[in-house]
């Protein structure tokens, strides 16, 4: 009975690829359709149709806006169109151009009370407004860059 | 796993205890804080009650708690734990420090609170690494509760007692009944102990001493209900789902909440994530069913987390496996992750997706009861629901059933967001007031704002006007005026709030999930959505409003499942409240409240400007211009009203009109 459960789901094959990737690779899912027998145009469909999956590579820290009730009426659609302008996002895409951050619209968190709520990383920010989410970035984004300065250095 | 190196009430306390999990004992459960039973032992009995305190008060007879559920943490209760520590370390005092779950009091996390058997246990708000060493020297060094929020007795041993609130005083606490979320924000949600030594798996432990028809008789009498919206007769459910003549049956615990703005299923979960899973193995008894699933949310990882746990510890001490507690019946518990679609609130959609397909919602009937997973006759409970049912069967229907109307019993969690002094979870009796709950609770609107609606259920949901508020909150009420109680969500709207734009808010959620199956939500949602954008745009005529009403008719007949259904409802409901809203963003081109971007002009206001120009050079399209004698004014025809000056100004200066 259990086995049922837990053999062939592709939502749980495509979480784990996810895990391991950040995203769904082509070759991935060409080759989850192999080993499994579904047909590679079910896993696409599947892999479409839920929030979490994606196809392209994320940046290294993902942006996510927080787009419950509570959020909205806060001023996360606000802070929204300031992260697309301030990290430079053009239409259609979700990667800021230097591949460091990606941005994207989230299902609610369940911080209602601390709306409105962004997500920086693993890093909940409440009550968030554009000034302090332009310092958080900014932050993270020096961080970023003095690690890799320093790797360079010392490697 | 490994053995924990202390003793705990979890283990043997002497060689004669024989519970294992090959062999169970009926009484194992209350045997851990009563016991023992099947031996006289002073030494061993007095071993168990030492334990009791210490997992209630701490080793020393103090224990400080703090909050670390989501939304603590996201408030920053990690740093305060460590804070905690250091502070004691530094004044050399001995006390038990522990992670608990949710007051449902968000408005003031992250809390603490310092709890001894005969102590005042103060409750503090908004602490922060900075400001904890003065609450803990306080209250350590000078015997003082200064600066607390609440207090749960009054000693008259600590100074300053009579100058904090009780908090069975304040309305905040004194209007909820503390039914099913009594141990959230008091105990240690990983640990299985402390649920135990609060009464935890004591219902679990009489069901299996009935018959299942005996427990689905007992959820009968006590009135209990659906909590995940719908409101259907839950013992109903599992009659149906009992009689099918099916060897394979399971059970579902609906934790995929995806309603914007109800998090009550996640606090629960995170806070007491062994009440849930005690209902759901009841639930599997009751009908019969020997594997259950939680279908968990995985952008609530924290929730995932907990129950992942609390059903290997439940598993490991024998209330999860082959033959639990004696009783010859045997169940097991699987987590579920969800990708995360928001029609899996309809159970087939749900269904679909642990099955590993799109989660699309299929015709009923059959009903899942009879026709559900793997084709087999399964029942769907929501998170709240079985936490009812594991209360119930730990208290009895008839405490249950006090609270509560005439159809509707029992208590239900509420989740109040938005405008409003005190957000938060609060638990209240069904049948309380919206005015209770939005201003006596929460406390009202903020400061120098006006509420003017609610809106109740979500996307699925209505709004009901300020003049509406002393409708009690049930499941017929509510329908009636055009909204839902739905899983609890209560959104404040206040008036720096559109009503337009908190439609066309809801629409871009249910077209966005819409899973594209039957076509009057297909299609229905984008040519809402399209109207009401250009309503918000300008562009709306009045005929956009009948057809809005028109096109919403047709979906609440013609769409296949709940979410197309009632995916117009936030539109009808404020076209019947707020239809001057509409009309004056069509006939004036107003957006009352000063929202709808395209509506509104920028203006800066000449008495707050300090000059310094930062406006103007943040401006994308330089529509804001120094004018000869040294101001800054925007240039409406350039504007592209983004809003960047509002936001860049440091006096707040700019100003919509």
């Amino acid at each position: 009975m259990s086995r049922r459960i837990s053999s062939g789901n592709i939502i749980e094959s495509l979480q784990n690829v996810q895990e391991k990737h950040g995203f769904l690779p082509r070759d991935s899912l060409i080759k989850l359709s192999q080993d499994t027998r579904i047909p590679l145009s079910r896993i696409f469909g599947v892999a479409t149709f839920y929030h979490q999956f994606r196809l392209e590579p994320p940046g290294r820290v993902t942006i996510a806006v927080c787009m419950g009730t509570a959020c909205h009426l806060r001023g996360n659609a606000e802070n929204y169109e300031f992260l697309k302008r301030f990290l430079s996002i053009g239409p259609g895409r979700s990667t800021s151009d230097d591949g460091l951050f990606s941005l994207e619209k989230a299902r609610c968190f369940g911080c209602c009370s601390l709306a409105p709520v962004v997500k920086i990383g693993d890093m909940l920010i409440g009550k968030a407004t554009p000034r302090e989410l332009q310092r958080a970035i900014s932050r993270i984004r020096e961080e970023i860059l003095r690690e890799e300065a320093a790797r360079e250095t010392g490697g | 796993m490994m053995r924990q190196e202390y003793w705990t009430l979890m283990d043997p306390c002497c060689d004669y205890c024989l519970h294992s999990r090959d062999n169970p004992c009926a009484k194992y459960v209350v045997c851990r804080v009563r016991g023992p039973f099947c031996h006289k032992s002073v030494e061993c009995r007095e071993k168990r009650q030492r334990r009791v305190k210490e997992v209630l008060y701490g080793s020393q007879g103090v224990r400080i708690n703090i909050g670390a559920s989501s939304c603590g943490l996201a408030a920053g209760a990690e740093k305060v734990i460590e804070a905690v520590k250091d502070g004691l370390r530094s004044m050399g005092v001995e006390a038990g420090v522990s992670a608990v779950g949710c007051l449902g009091l968000c408005f003031m996390e992250p809390f603490i609170e310092i709890r001894s058997e005969d102590g005042p246990s103060p409750i503090y708000g908004h602490v922060s690494p900075e400001n904890v060493g003065d609450i803990l020297a306080k209250y350590f060094e000078e015997g003082s509760v200064d600066g607390a929020f609440a207090i749960r007795r009054r000693t008259g041993r600590f100074k300053d007692e009579e100058r904090v609130p009780l908090l069975d005083e304040l309305d905040v606490w004194r209007k909820q009944v503390k039914w099913v979320s009594r141990n959230c924000g008091v105990i240690n949600p990983e640990s299985i102990e402390e649920y135990i030594v609060t009464g935890g798996y004591e219902g679990l432990s009489r069901a299996l001493t009935m018959k299942p028809e005996e427990v689905i008789e007992e959820i009968r009498l006590a009135g209990l209900r659906g909590r995940g919206g719908a409101g259907f007769p839950t013992w109903l459910k599992w009659k149906i789902c009992r009689e099918q003549s099916s060897e394979e049956k399971y059970v579902i615990c609906n934790a995929d909440e995806g309603d914007p703005g109800a998090f009550m299923n996640r606090l629960l979960a995170e806070s007491d994530p062994h009440r849930v899973l005690e209902g759901l193995i009841i639930a599997g008894y009751a009908i019969g069913a020997s594997q259950g699933v939680i279908f968990v949310r995985a952008e609530k990882p924290l929730m995932a987390a907990r129950l992942e746990k609390a059903v290997e510890d439940a598993r490991r001490w024998g209330l999860l496996g082959e033959n639990i507690l004696g009783s010859g019946f045997s169940f097991d518990v699987r987590v579920m992750r969800s990708a995360g679609a928001f029609v899996c609130g309809e159970e087939t959609a749900m269904i679909a997706a642990i099955e590993g397909r799109r989660a699309m919602p299929r015709q009923r009937p059959p009903y899942p009861a009879s026709k559900g997973l793997w084709d087999k006759p399964t029942v769907v409970n929501n998170v709240e629901t079985l936490a009812h049912v594991a209360t119930i069967m730990a208290h009895g229907w008839r405490e249950f059933a006090k609270y509560g109307t005439e159809r509707s019993k029992g208590t239900k969690m509420f989740c109040v967001t938005g405008g409003v002094k005190r957000t938060g979870a609060f638990e209240v009796p069904i049948g309380t007031t919206i005015r209770t709950l939005v201003y006596d609770i929460a406390g009202g609107p903020r400061e120098g704002r006006m509420i003017k609606a609610v809106q109740i259920g979500g996307p699925s949901g209505g709004c009901l006007p300020e003049r509406l508020f002393d409708l009690p909150i049930d499941y017929e009420s509510l329908q009636e005026a055009g909204a839902i109680m739905g899983s609890g969500g209560l959104v404040v709207i206040d008036d720096t709030n559109c009503m337009v734009d908190v439609a066309r808010y809801f629409t871009s959620f249910t077209l966005a999930e819409s899973c594209g199956k039957c076509i009057p939500c297909r299609v229905g949602t984008k040519a809402l959505y399209d109207r009401l954008s250009a309503i918000v745009e300008g562009m709306g005529s009045q005929e956009d409003l009948q057809l809005l009403e028109e096109i919403g008719m047709m979906m609440k007949e013609a769409a296949l499942c709940a979410l197309g259904g009632t995916a117009p409802n936030p539109i009808l409901s404020s076209l019947r409240y707020f239809r001057d809203e509409y009309e004056a963003h069509i006939l004036e081109k107003k957006c009352p409240a000063k929202v709808c971007s395209r509506l509104v002009t920028y203006a800066i206001n000449q008495e707050l400007c300090v000059k310094c120009g930062l406006c103007a050079k943040s401006c994308p399209v330089g529509a804001i211009v120094k004018t000869a004698d040294g101001h800054f004014t925007v240039d409406e025809s350039k504007c592209i009203r983004c809003g960047t000056c509002v936001i860049t100004c440091p006096r707040g200066a700019v100003e919509k009109r």
